[in-house]
């Protein structure tokens, strides 16, 4: 029992983790019709921001506020880098679909490439607030308590990205825009404002899943965020490819898949049988497991 | 009439369009009158949708086209950006109406709230009351013809001086045909109407002008009621009688 | 005037051959270029490197095949290339086979794989396809990594058992014999994908490429034809799998990664997609540049520079990360592209549709077939 309750806690943490990653995916794919393969080095420059904040940045620390501020650096220099780069990389080549994910795949390798050249490949070890360090007992079992706050966090991005999309102009232009870009831009709003928002809000989340992914395993290197990556795609396309609640469920499924698999059968099995979840998905509904954001 | 004597509103000469190996518009000339309704007619597959996405920036296109606006002034707007070309005034109802399934009545009239225009909401339930107590239905979920409405809603909700139409009775029963008719008819007292239409009668009854385009390029213009009355030249233009009207599909 | 076009059209003819005479005749060079190799031309370590050039030629024209002819972005093809190296290095470690057998085995499992993974991810199209494609690969490459009972060597990688390999293909000293066969790799894969690019099936991938709608209202399954390119593709990159375990004397798990994938995408990219000689040019060009910028940012001239641009210099993937995008943003067509552009604006007329210029694909190939339906009629709203 105690051994089922930490690893449903762990695989929704880690499920937290990939829809932190995959909601921005899908919103971009959603809107863009572009699958960001930068979207790993949106993780990265999070996790190495928020280390060189902890560090170097005045008021910021690995405890308390200080951490929290940390956090907030990395997440601001993730949310940057994504809109600079939907601004002047992915927006000269509008409606080119296929030179713009090209583009993405340059940037998984410039960037990831460029944060090794300045901090070496060896991992860093992360800033791990005390909080973060203790364990909680649930039902018997103790659980690390990072666990929570990644589920928290995620929680809290789900129900704040529902809300946007929900109740506020842009929200509407961009659940719209999923729908049917081009009629968007007929109806005179000028949708490339919108790109560069779900880009930026992307960057964000990832940037945070990059520093909330530091503390959970403890270290960052540079090539984490593109091996999260296929697995964040993974969950797009069985969340629907474009659908935030199908990504939040396609997320928890997956990361409780794997980590189950991982321990009941052999370490790897988990891997694989989440990738015979999505051929079978995929096979069965081409379109994902529901087709529509919000 | 009004739409004999008006200046020009909108000019396109010679238009072309390629589209993944086709070429579709073969250099299209022709002028849209300011004021009444203007009927685009031909075949299908002549070019009729296209030309209406051309004007919008919805298709590359070269060739020249010209808008005129309110203040006199006219400015090229070809190779400009959709969202741009729409603000100048231009209302565009597709031909599959391409309402927003997955969003409400109220949301789908609030998305189309432009920005420097005021927004006629009153009008809109005023002459489709039907919307206004199914403001909170998903539009997914509505008739072909309460689709209709909404997509003609979003046209009226704006201050226009042009409105692109396409086929805005197709498919639809009799009954419906007549009434979106009637809106349409009310609406071209304020705004210029350039409308891509199949059934006859509907363009007898509402358009002063009419372009008839074949194989990408304009084959006829002139006053609407020249080509209708001549059965021999409706025949050889559109491939219909146009006598009897009605729905000649 | 005249003759001068057919001189030139010879010329285009001839060149092939003349590279292909220069390669061959390359390993009998005592020529030093000093900067562009470490040693002379025919130094093991410069043939090695100019092997691995021609083998990722080779591949990456077989990825060409899929991506640039056809339009399919496949980001699994690494699979095919591990299923060489790996297939055929376990039948010659693990069981011992002599080299023609694992040879030919290794090469059934390179039609079998691709036809049988085609024909359930090419059920989906667009970036669907990408992903299952993916995501198959990526069982290979988690397969490799877990070194399941010791048989792939994990992360270590997987060295091949000499025993049963030809003598003339093993020690540095027969590394001219390993660039000989690196050599013969690629002219046949360029030889096959000539072949069957201007054949009928050829002429299908590029109007599939352009318009798979409009080829199936000419009444032809364009998912037959896909599943062709696949597994064509599939298996030229199994035999570069092969050469390459032949060339380095082992298998590493790199080849399996997404990563290895992309590198085939940038080289195709960076050459030309869509272009033979284009494909080729990007993958020698990757390989060389990826081996020799590793040295170059150990060179004073890179050590010497301030460090805001020493830094970036010293990782390779960041120099040709970026080279890709700013080719995708501003040369399209890669280098085979711009020199037909060059070549266009000099002669200053159009060069002879061998490659239709884009749009025309459906066209000839509906002239071809002859077929009435989905005539030059044009339809609205297309």
């Amino acid at each position: 029992m105690t051994t089922f309750v930490l690893l449903s806690i762990t695989g929704l943490g880690l499920a937290a983790l990939y829809f932190l990653v995959a909601s921005g995916l899908s919103l971009i794919f959603g809107l863009m019709d572009v699958l960001n393969f930068a979207h790993g080095a949106f993780l990265t420059i999070g996790a190495y921001g928020t280390w060189w904040a902890a560090g170097n940045l005045p008021g910021a620390g690995s405890t308390g506020w200080g951490f929290v501020l940390a956090v907030a650096f990395g997440v601001g220099v993730g949310t940057l880098v994504a809109a600079l780069i939907e601004l002047l990389l992915i927006r000269p080549l509008y409606q080119r679909h296929i030179e713009q994910v090209l583009v993405t795949v340059g940037l998984s390798l410039a960037l990831v490439a460029l944060v090794r050249a300045v901090w070496g490949s060896d991992p860093r070890p992360f800033p791990r607030p005390e909080w973060a360090q203790g364990t909680t007992s649930v039902l018997g079992a103790n659980v690390p308590n990072d666990r929570f706050l990644l589920i928290v966090s995620a929680v809290v991005v789900l129900v704040s990205v529902l809300a946007f999309l929900r109740f506020t102009r842009v929200g509407l232009i961009i659940r719209a825009g999923v729908e049917n870009r081009t009629m968007v831009t007929a109806l005179g709003i000028d949708v490339r404002k919108a790109f560069t928002l779900v880009f930026a809000i992307g960057g964000a989340f990832a940037a945070l899943a990059g520093a909330l992914g530091g503390i959970y395993l403890g270290s960052i290197s540079p090539g984490q965020g593109t091996s999260l990556l296929i697995f964040a795609f993974i969950v797009v396309v069985i969340g629907g490819m474009s659908s935030i609640t199908g990504t939040a469920a396609a997320a928890v499924l997956v990361g409780l898949v794997q980590q189950f698999a991982n321990y009941y059968a052999a370490s790897g099995v988990g891997d694989l049988s989440v990738v015979l979840l999505l051929a079978v998905v995929l096979l069965a509904r081409p379109s994902g497991l529901s087709a529509r954001l919000a | 009439m009004s739409g004999q004597g008006g200046a020009p509103l909108l000019r396109m000469s010679d238009v072309h369009v390629r589209l993944s190996g086709s070429h579709i518009l073969q250099g299209v000339d022709l002028t849209v009158r300011r004021g009444g309704v203007t009927a685009l007619l031909g075949r299908n597959g002549a070019g009729k949708t296209t030309t209406v996405k051309a004007v919008l920036g919805l298709v590359p296109s070269t060739g020249v086209i010209e808008l005129t606006g309110g203040d006199g002034r006219t400015e090229r707007v070809d190779g400009r950006r959709t969202h741009e070309i729409v603000r100048r005034g231009i209302g565009y109802a597709p031909e599959d109406r391409e309402v927003f399934a997955g969003l409400t009545v109220a949301e789908n009239l609030a998305l189309a709230e432009r920005r420097g225009s005021d927004h006629h909401h009153d009008r809109v339930y005023e002459l489709f009351p039907e919307l206004q107590k199914r403001s909170r239905q998903l539009a997914g979920t509505l008739s072909g013809g309460q689709q209709q409405m909404v997509a003609i809603a979003r046209l009226l909700l704006n201050d226009n001086q042009l409105l692109l139409i396409d086929e805005p009775t197709k498919g639809l029963a009799p009954l419906l045909v007549a009434e979106v008719a009637d809106v349409l008819a009310r609406a071209a007292e304020e705004v210029t109407i350039l409308l891509v239409e199949q059934n006859l009668t509907v363009v007898q009854r509402m358009a002063q002008d009419a372009v008839v385009i074949d194989q990408g390029r304009v084959a006829w213009s002139g006053p609407a009621d020249d080509l209708l009355t001549d059965a021999d030249r409706t025949r050889e233009l559109l491939g219909v009688a146009a006598s009897g009207g009605g729905d000649h599909r | 005037m005249k003759d001068r076009a057919v001189n030139r059209r010879n010329v285009r003819r001839l060149a092939p051959l003349v590279v292909l005479v220069v390669l061959a005749l390359l390993p009998y060079s005592t020529l030093n270029l000093p900067g562009l190799f470490d040693g002379v031309l025919n130094s093991p370590g410069t043939l090695q490197l100019l092997a691995l050039c021609l083998v990722f030629g080779g591949v990456a024209l077989s990825f060409d095949l899929l991506f640039g002819f056809t339009g399919l972005l496949s980001f699994g093809h690494a699979l095919y290339f591990a299923a060489g190296t790996y297939g055929a290095n376990l039948l010659l470690t693990e069981l011992g086979w002599g080299l023609g057998a694992a040879i030919a085995a290794t090469t059934v499992l390179g039609i079998v794989l691709p036809l049988v993974i085609g024909s359930v991810a090419l059920r989906v199209s667009g970036i669907a396809f990408s992903m299952v494609t993916l995501a198959t690969a990526q069982v290979g490459s988690i397969i490799v990594l877990q070194d399941p009972g010791g048989l792939t060597g994990g992360e270590e990688g997987l060295a091949v058992d000499r025993t049963p390999i030809p003598d003339a293909f093993v020690g540095v000293f027969n590394t001219v014999n390993k660039y000989w066969l690196a050599l013969a790799y690629l002219v046949l894969v360029y030889a096959v994908v000539t072949w069957v690019t201007r054949s009928r099936a050829g002429r299908v991938w590029q109007a599939i490429r352009e318009n798979e709608r409009r080829v199936e209202v000419l009444g032809l399954r364009p998912y037959r034809f896909k599943l062709l390119v696949f597994v064509l593709a599939g298996l030229l990159a199994t035999l570069g799998g092969i050469v390459h375990l032949l060339l380095l004397g082992g298998s590493t798990p790199r080849v399996t990664t997404a990563d290895f994938t992309i590198g085939l995408l940038v080289m195709v990219v960076l050459g030309g997609a869509g272009s033979r000689w284009g494909a080729v040019l990007g993958g020698v060009l990757y390989t060389y540049l990826d081996s020799r910028l590793t040295d170059l940012a150990s060179s004073p001239a890179v050590q010497d520079l301030p460090a805001w641009l020493r830094v970036p210099l010293s990782e390779p993937l960041f120099i040709l990360g970026t080279l890709f995008i700013l080719v995708v943003l501003f040369v399209p067509g890669g280098i085979a592209g711009l020199v037909d552009r060059l070549g266009e604006r000099r002669r200053g007329r159009r060069r002879p549709a061998e490659n239709p210029p884009p749009g025309r694909a459906v066209e000839r190939l509906r002239d071809e077939i002859g077929a009435g339906v989905g005539g030059n009629r044009p339809h609205d709203g297309v």
